[in-house]
C-alpha cells in the first residue's frame, strides 16, 4: 500500500465568536499518494475551508492536519511557508497569473518560494508546461491565452514543485463546460502519471469522474465513495 | 529560505513595471524636493567656488591703506608724498592710487538737479590703477599721459550704468564739476575694489586743473592728497608690508591710516554666501514630505488591489517576512528612483547656472549622498506600515474573491 500524503483527524473550524459558526465539524479522512479525489458539495457546505485546512493557508480549531506525515499544528509560520512551496500546490478558479509575465515564468514562480536557482526553475517550468500540452505557448502572456490554456498554466505551476499533493479550487468554474471536461481530462491523466490531486467542486456530474468522490454537507463527510481499501 | 536578490528585486519591482505611470507620478514628488535640494546646494558651492576662484584669478596680495578718523575726531588725509615712500618698501611691486574728491558729482548732462548725484564718487587715479587692480576695461580706453591732463573721464561699470552709458563715441560726454568731461571708457565690474565700480575716474592733472583738487607741497602746489592706496607686494610678504604700511603711509599719525587686504574680506564673504538660501531648501524639505505621503498612499492603495497577489504568494509559500519584504522592497525603489531623479535633475540645473556663469560645477557630496539617502529612508518610512499590513493579511483573506 503506498504512503498517506494527507490526513485530517476530527477536524473542526469555527469562525467568530458571537455567534460562532462552525464551518467544519469533524472532518477525518486522509488521502494517498497517486489518488485522485473529489471533495463536493454546495456552497455553504465547508468546502472552501476545508480547502484552506488542507492547504495549511488556515489553521484548525481543533484536530490535526498532516501533510507528508508532519503536523501542522507545531509549525512555525516560516515552516509552515517552506512546506506550502515543497510540498503543496494550488489551482484556483480565478487561475491568479501575473499579467505582466509570459507563461513560462508564471509556471517558473511555483518554485521562487522553494529554494530552486532561476536556472533550474525554467528548466523545470519548460518540463511542467510539456506536461499539460503547452510547450508552443511559453513565451504567451497571460492575456494572450484562452481561459483553458490559462487554467493549464496554473496547473502547471501547481505541478511545477512535484508537491505531495495538488488542490485544485473549482478548477473549471470560470471555463465552459467544454473546456472544463478537457481540464478534467488533464487531470487525470496527470493522476495515470503519478501526481496526487484534490479536486473541490460543487457540480456532481464532474466530481463523478475522479475515482474517489468525498460529499461534504455543512461541515460534515456525508460519504466517501471509491476510498481505497 | 531566502529570495536571491536578483529575486527580489524582480518581485518588489513587480508593481513599477505593472504600473510605470504610477510609479512615475508618485516618485515625481519626491524627485522635486530632491532636486531642489541638490540645486540649491549645488548652486551655492559652485557660486562659492566661482568667487574663490576670481579673487585667486585677481591675486590676494593686494594691500589697500585709506585715510581713516582723526583721534579728534574728524576725516584725517594720507600726505601727499605717502605713495612714493610706500614704493620703497621691501616686497612692495607696484603701488597705484585714487583721491576722492567729495564735493564733485557726475551728471548725464547739466541739466540734472545737483541734488540728484545718485551717489556716484569723483575720483582722481594714478595712471596704473586698472593694472593694479586687475580690472579690465569694458569699452573704450582707459586714461594716458595725455588724457589725464584734460577733462575726461573713465566710468566705473555701475556709474556708467547709472548714467546710462553703455557705449563710447567721440563726443560722449558727462557733466561733472560745472564742465564737460569727455568719457574715454568704460571699466569692468572691479572685485577687489568695489567704490571704483560707483566712481567717475579722472587723471591727478585734470583734477588739479579743473576741478582744484591741490595740496601743498615743498612751497608749491601739486594735485592730491590720495584718499586709498592699492598696494600690490611679492606673494609671501603680504602680512610683512602690512604691518610696515600705515607707518610708511603716515610716520606721524600711523593710527589715522586704516589698512585692509581686501582679498580677506571678500573670501569671508563668500563663504557667508556659501550658507544657502533657507526658504527654498524648506520648500524642498516640504517637497520631499508631500512626496513621502505620496508614496505611501500609493503603497497602501497597492497593497489592498494586490491582495490576490499576496494570496497566490502566500499559497506558493512565500512567508509574511518575505511579503513585508517585498513591499517594503518596492517602496524604497519607488523613493529610490524619484531621489536618483532628483538628484540628476539638481546636478543638470547646477550645471546648466553654473555653466552660464563660468563657475566650477561644484555638487557638495553630501548634497547628492544625502539626497539618495533621505530617498531611502523615506521610502522605507513610507513603506512600513503598507508593508506589514500586507504581510498580516491572513492567506484566506487575501485569496478571497469579492
Amino acid at each position: 500500500m503506498s504512503e498517506t500524503v494527507l490526513e485530517l483527524d476530527g477536524v473542526t473550524k469555527v469562525y467568530g465568536e458571537q455567534p460562532a459558526v462552525a464551518a467544519l465539524r469533524g472532518v477525518s479522512f486522509s488521502v494517498r499518494r497517486g489518488e485522485l479525489v473529489a471533495i463536493v458539495g454546495p456552497s455553504g457546505s465547508g468546502k472552501s475551508t476545508l480547502l484552506h485546512v488542507m492547504g495549511t493557508l488556515d489553521r484548525p480549531s481543533s484536530g490535526v492536519v498532516r501533510v507528508g506525515g508532519v503536523d501542522v499544528a507545531g509549525l512555525s509560520d516560516r515552516e509552515v511557508s517552506l512546506l506550502r512551496a515543497r510540498e503543496i500546490g494550488f489551482v484556483f478558479q480565478q487561475f491568479f497569473l501575473a499579467e505582466h509575465a509570459t507563461a513560462r515564468e508564471n509556471v517558473a514562480d511555483g518554485l521562487l518560494y522553494a529554494g530552486v536557482p532561476a536556472a533550474e526553475r525554467y528548466r523545470r517550468a519548460d518540463e511542467a508546461l510539456e506536461r499539460v500540452g503547452l510547450s508552443g505557448r511559453a513565451t504567451f502572456r497571460p492575456t494572450k491565452l484562452s481561459g483553458g490554456e490559462r487554467q493549464r498554466v496554473a496547473i502547471a505551476r501547481a505541478l511545477v514543485g512535484r508537491p505531495a499533493i495538488v488542490l485544485a479550487d473549482e478548477p473549471t468554474g470560470n471555463l465552459d463546460s467544454a473546456t472544463g471536461a478537457s481540464i478534467v481530462q488533464l487531470i487525470r491523466e496527470l493522476g495515470a502519471g503519478g501526481a496526487t490531486i484534490i479536486m473541490i467542486t460543487h457540480d456532481g456530474g464532474l466530481a463523478e469522474q475522479l475515482p474517489r468522490q468525498i460529499r461534504v454537507l455543512d461541515g460534515r463527510v456525508v460519504s466517501d465513495l471509491g476510498a481505497p481499501a | 529560505m531566502r529570495l536571491s536578490p536578483r529575486d527580489g528585486l524582480r518581485v518588489a519591482s513587480i508593481g513599477l513595471r505593472t504600473r510605470p505611470l504610477r510609479a512615475a507620478l508618485s516618485a515625481l514628488g519626491i524627485a522635486i524636493g530632491t532636486a531642489a535640494i541638490v540645486a540649491i546646494l549645488g548652486l551655492s558651492a559652485s557660486s562659492q567656488a566661482g568667487l574663490l576662484a576670481e579673487i585667486d584669478r585677481l591675486g590676494t596680495n593686494l594691500l589697500t591703506a585709506e585715510a581713516g578718523q582723526r583721534l579728534t575726531g574728524g576725516e584725517a588725509k594720507l600726505p601727499l608724498e605717502a605713495p612714493a615712500r610706500i614704493t620703497h618698501l621691501d616686497d612692495v611691486d607696484q603701488v597705484a592710487h585714487t583721491g576722492l574728491m567729495k564735493d564733485e558729482h557726475v551728471y548725464r548732462s547739466s541739466m540734472i538737479p545737483a541734488a540728484n548725484s545718485g551717489g556716484l564718487q569723483v575720483q582722481a587715479a594714478s595712471l596704473n590703477l586698472p593694472s593694479v587692480l586687475g580690472t579690465g576695461l569694458a569699452r573704450g580706453d582707459w586714461l594716458n599721459e595725455g588724457t589725464a591732463r584734460e577733462p575726461v573721464a573713465v566710468l566705473g561699470s555701475d556709474a556708467a550704468a547709472q548714467l546710462g552709458i553703455d557705449r563710447i563715441y567721440a563726443d560722449q560726454r558727462v557733466w561733472l564739476g560745472g564742465q564737460w568731461f569727455n568719457v574715454a571708457g568704460i571699466l569692468e565690474p572691479s572685485l577687489l575694489a568695489s567704490d571704483i565700480d560707483a566712481s567717475a575716474l579722472v587723471g591727478y592733472g585734470a583734477a588739479q586743473k579743473y576741478l582744484g583738487y591741490v595740496s601743498l607741497a615743498r612751497g608749491g602746489v601739486e594735485a592730491g592728497p590720495p584718499s586709498t592706496i592699492y598696494v600690490r607686494t611679492a606673494t609671501g610678504h603680504e602680512a610683512a608690508v602690512q604691518s610696515l604700511l600705515a607707518p610708511t603711509a603716515n610716520p606721524e599719525a600711523p593710527n589715522e591710516v586704516n589698512v585692509s587686504q581686501p582679498s580677506d574680506v571678500l573670501t569671508a564673504r563668500a563663504a557667508a554666501a556659501g550658507a544657502f538660501d533657507t526658504l527654498f531648501l524648506g520648500l524642498g524639505v516640504v517637497a520631499l514630505i508631500v512626496g513621502a505621503v505620496g508614496v505611501a498612499n500609493i503603497m497602501i492603495i497597492s497593497v489592498l488591489e494586490r491582495r490576490s497577489e499576496i494570496g497566490l504568494r502566500r499559497a506558493l509559500g512565500a512567508t509574511k517576512g518575505q511579503i513585508r519584504t517585498q513591499f517594503l522592497t518596492e517602496s524604497i525603489l519607488l523613493a529610490l528612483i524619484g531621489g536618483v531623479v532628483g538628484v540628476l535633475a539638481g546636478i543638470a540645473a547646477t550645471a546648466v547656472y553654473a555653466g552660464s556663469k563660468n563657475w566650477a560645477i561644484v555638487i557638495p557630496t553630501e548634497a547628492w549622498a544625502g539626497g539618495i539617502a533621505s530617498a531611502i529612508l523615506i521610502g522605507a518610512f513610507a513603506g512600513l506600515l503598507p508593508a506589514v499590513r500586507a504581510s498580516r493579511m491572513p492567506p484566506t483573506v487575501a485569496l478571497r474573491t469579492v
